[in-house]
């Protein structure tokens, strides 16, 4: 017990005695997450004057940076499995949550839903008209056209790519067989478009008629995109709002035992198509006690902060249990 | 003084020279794997990121059966994944090299196959050559219009400031060609021609506006190096100001105005960000001119970051195949152009 | 009928020209609109964490400014050596298309070009490696328009400065440059023009930085990165900000570009 209060005391002294001086912090990655690290790292550079240097290039280069230890710590919303973290000696937390909706553009239509089957079936490429029996048939009251549907998705290699796809996988099992969970992929419907970012397909669908694609919320929410109202794992339709993501939030199984790795869509209940955000920490990094300070301080007393740019925070028992992690690891 | 100089300029020429031969020689060893994955069918394929089984052979068998009881040992879990159960993730499909049990693509499948991602550079190599086609079919009457015009039509007064805005368009940063063309060239001319906004036509066109400055500017710079005298000597025959740019002007001229075609269609190319946000990024052939496609930089643009390992080196084999392209393309018209004397 | 051609060809010209203009007022008019809006002094006096662009504005000037210095005397000397030394060989024909092919180079290329040999053995982004990246952007260009100018120039000059005794040296310098000065200033200010627009190639070698930095040896913000990335955030403010940025860019290009001319025709004189 003394030698363990001594050590302390030591370190104590040690942060005291570097407090003086301002943190630089170098991060990298996840262009989902970049809203709510920016929004952070300007509350925490408010507060302490220490800088925390987001750049997003993407949660694939997240990874292969922080990995090669150019940078202080990686974002990225595809989680990786304790053998790899391991291997690459880095630790990986949570940090926020979100959601991907279905926003579309078809005039006069709004608050369509879409069940579980017409999802697929426009996904798979079955569906290629907005008047199909199977979306009419949840839409009674709706005047849909006789268009052919637009299908917009990513031309970039992209986290939000993945965690849709892992909602389709999970939900659909020939989608599971024939395409998988992907960052990239050769989507089966023959009527579709690109755009660069959620901020292109956000766009692309605003400007071009009878569309639909998956969208950050943030995204679609900015553009005024109408988001269909869509069938969940226990057959409800539900709206993508804050309260339905929270209560999809509720289930993810983040287990610090895993390294909180978990693909968290299509939960029981609640809105199914979350995703969560993580953050990447070097073991032994020069900087990781830093970096753990600066998301300690984001989580514990700024997390409510993110809301405002479309982030669900994350609940309080999986902050508890980050805390945990972070003391377990030694960086804290 | 003379040799100092001479030597000075030696050096510079070689430490451009070095650099980029360096340049060259880097981008051909991150594309060897994948140069000797997909060999030269590279090109002429059309899938990309599309996944293929293939029977192995008894030694790659072997070898498989190998890797994977490896990496059971390692984690503990078969990656061969049970029925379907609440947290199981055997679908997730990636080339990332973050999983042990996928070092590269060649892990998923049992038995006696293996999946193989295919990648092939056909449509981003169609849709590069079109894109840069239509740019400088769009371009290079235009430029050298105003080309023309600044130099021998336009009273001085004029030329000077009309010449300035030119090149103040040259100024604008490739990034701000893309946004306008997302938001305001691309539903233009969707409402124009119908189809996309985002689309091969319209990529061609915000192109081919990029160029523009450049190659008028250029060309005006070589357009007034002609002597005053040819060209007043021609008018005192009797020649048309048209037959005098044509037959005296444009001949005398030929190696700068050339010159500025081939910057420019080097410049058109090679463009990533304008092109990204407006060319819609389908992997697929553009059917009509108004359907979306892809280019070599937006592929790489789009896809550089999040890749890493064999596809990473895909994405330099396409760089190579850019190179190839632009120095053929390049030669010929040289060739062509420039010794038809 | 020779004048009637003359007549649609002048007119022709004329329509082209307008056409270039009519493009050049519509974007100009669209980044105006969009940026001016969000002109305040705060952008010149506060950081990008705080709302600003002080320190993009001057990190972008920064690593401009190093690889242009560098690069015009390099590029210059590089084409005057093609021209007026090289000759016909084979290896200035051969340094001539590889130059042309480099500029045909995807920007994203160099920049992995350079994020291999700085980034990686550095262990991080710094303003070096951008400038490194930009260096490598601009010279072809230089080179190439140097080396294109040089050769329109009359053999009669050259032949008329030897016969009268001076050297090579002195004929080059001061004859030859001379007389092409006005198309290598333009290829000059072409090549800092692209370059200072380029974003590629500096995420993955500068990185960007949204605190004030004058430090190249490390993670530097640039003007551009920053653009690309408050352009495309679900932000309102944020993409305010892009925009007012994009426009001040554009700005601070013209006004170099401007000065160029300017300067290079006070010489003449």
């Amino acid at each position: 017990m003394n030698m363990k209060k001594a050590l302390a005391l030591g370190l104590l002294g040690l942060t005291i005695g570097t407090a003086a001086y301002a943190a630089k912090i170098e991060g990298t990655g996840s262009s989902f997450a970049y809203p709510a690290y920016k929004t952070w790292s300007k509350a925490y550079y408010d507060e302490t004057g220490n800088q925390v240097n987001y750049t997003p290039t993407g949660s694939g280069s997240g990874i292969k940076e922080v990995k090669a230890r150019h940078v202080d710590f990686g974002g990225s919303d595809k989680p990786l499995k304790s053998g790899a973290l391991k291997k690459a000696g880095l630790i990986m937390f949570p940090t926020a949550i979100g959601a991907v909706t279905f926003a579309y553009n078809v005039e006069g239509v709004s608050g369509m839903k879409l069940s579980e089957a017409a999802i697929a079936g426009i996904m798979l490429g079955k569906i290629t008209y907005w008047d199909d029996a199977v979306i009419a048939k949840d839409n009674a009251g709706i005047n849909l056209p006789h268009e052919e549907i637009l299908f917009v998705h990513r031309s970039d290699k992209s986290g939000t790519t993945f965690a849709f796809t892992y909602y389709l996988s999970k939900m659909n099992q020939e989608w599971r067989e024939s395409i998988g969970a992907k960052k990239v992929v050769a989507w089966p419907s023959k009527n579709r478009i690109a755009g660069k970012g959620n901020f292109g397909v956000a766009t692309a669908i605003k400007s071009n008629a009878f569309s639909i694609g998956y969208v950050d919320y943030a995204d679609a929410k900015k553009n005024g995109l109408d988001m269909a109202i869509i069938e969940n794992r226990e057959g409800v339709f539900v709206k993508p709002e804050p309260a339905t993501f929270e209560a999809a939030a509720v289930y993810a199984d983040l287990d610090p035992k895993k390294d909180f790795y978990a693909n968290i869509a299509y939960p029981p209940k609640g809105y199914p198509v979350v995703t969560a955000t993580f953050a990447l920490v070097p073991q032994e990094g020069k900087n990781s006690k830093e970096v753990i300070k600066f998301f300690e301080y984001a989580l514990t007393k700024k997390n409510k902060l993110i809301e405002a740019v479309g982030y669900v925070s994350l609940p309080e028992e999986v902050i508890k249990k980050v805390q945990g992690y972070w003391i377990e690891k030694g960086l804290k | 003084m003379e040799l100092i100089f001479r030597k000075i300029a030696q050096l510079s020429a070689s430490l451009v020279f070095v650099i980029l031969a360096a340049t060259t020689i880097v981008l051909y060893i991150s594309a060897k794997p994948a140069i000797e994955e997909f060999g030269a069918q590279f090109i002429f394929e059309e899938r990309w990121g599309v996944e293929e089984t293939i029977e192995l052979s008894p030694s790659e068998q072997a070898a498989q059966d190998a890797l994977k009881l490896e990496s059971i040992e390692s984690t503990g879990e078969s990656s061969d994944g049970e029925s379907f159960v609440e947290d199981d993730d055997d679908f997730i499909m990636d080339d990332e090299d973050d999983f042990i049990t996928d070092d590269d693509d060649e892990e998923m499948g049992s038995g006696s196959q293996r999946t193989k991602v295919i990648y092939g550079a056909l449509v981003p190599i169609v849709g590069t050559i079109f894109s840069t086609l239509i740019a400088m079919l769009f371009a290079i009457p235009i430029a050298m219009g105003i080309a023309v015009f600044l130099s021998e039509i336009a009273p001085g007064a004029l030329a000077k400031p009309v010449g300035v805005a030119i090149e103040l368009l040259a100024s604008i940063p490739s990034i701000i060609y893309g946004m306008w063309g997302l938001f305001y060239f691309g539903p233009f001319i969707a409402d124009l021609f119908g189809g996309n906004t985002v689309s091969l036509l319209v990529a061609g066109l915000v192109l081919g506006i990029m160029v523009i400055p450049f190659m008028a500017a250029l060309s005006r710079d070589a357009i007034s190096t002609v002597p005053d005298m040819l060209k007043e000597s021609a008018y005192a025959m009797g020649a048309t100001k048209l037959e005098v740019i044509k037959d005296v002007v444009f001949p005398y001229a030929k190696s700068g105005i050339i010159g500025s075609i081939i910057l420019s269609f080097g410049r058109a190319l090679g463009e990533t960000m304008a092109v990204a946000f407006v060319i819609g990024g389908v992997y697929q052939f553009a059917g009509k001119v108004t359907d979306p496609t892809n280019s070599i930089p937006v592929v790489l643009a789009n896809s550089f970051a999040e890749s890493s390992g064999l596809s990473l080196s895909v994405l330099f084999y396409l760089a190579l195949v850019l190179f190839v392209l632009s120095f053929v393309v390049i030669g010929v018209a040289k060739f062509y152009f420039l010794r038809k004397k | 009928m020779r004048l009637l051609m003359n007549r649609l060809f002048l007119i022709f010209s004329t329509l082209a020209a307008l056409v270039g203009l009519f493009f050049l007022a519509w974007i100009l008019y669209t980044l105006c609109a969009k940026g001016i809006v969000g002109l305040n002094l705060d952008i010149f006096t506060k950081d990008l964490i705080d709302g600003g662009l002080r320190n993009v504005i001057v990190g972008q000037i920064m690593m401009s400014g190093v690889a242009t210095i560098i690069g015009i005397p390099v590029g210059i000397l590089a084409g005057i050596y093609l021209q007026e030394y090289g000759g016909n060989s084979k290896s200035t024909e051969f340094l001539r298309d590889l130059s042309d092919v480099m500029m045909s180079a995807p920007s994203i290329v160099v920049g992995t070009f350079v994020y291999a040999i700085v980034v990686v053995p550095t262990g991080h982004t710094s303003g070096w490696a951008g400038v490194l990246a930009l260096f490598i952007l601009m010279v072809p260009i230089i080179v190439r328009t140097t080396d294109d100018m040089l050769k329109l120039v009359p053999i009669e000059l050259r032949e008329a400065g030897i016969a009268i005794g001076a050297s090579k040296y002195h004929v080059t310098m001061n004859i030859v440059v001379r007389y092409a000065k006005a198309g290598i200033l333009t290829g000059i200010l072409l090549a800092f023009a692209r370059v200072v627009g380029e974003t590629a190639p500096l995420i993955y070698t500068s990185g960007s930085s949204e605190f004030w930095s004058t430090d190249l040896t490390s993670t530097f913000p640039s003007l551009t990165v920053s653009i690309y990335n408050l352009a495309t955030m679900p932000d309102d403010e944020m993409v305010q900000l892009g925009w007012t940025g994009a426009f001040l860019l554009t700005t601070m290009v013209l006004i170099i570009n401007l000065l160029g001319r300017y300067a290079s025709n006070k010489k003449r004189s």
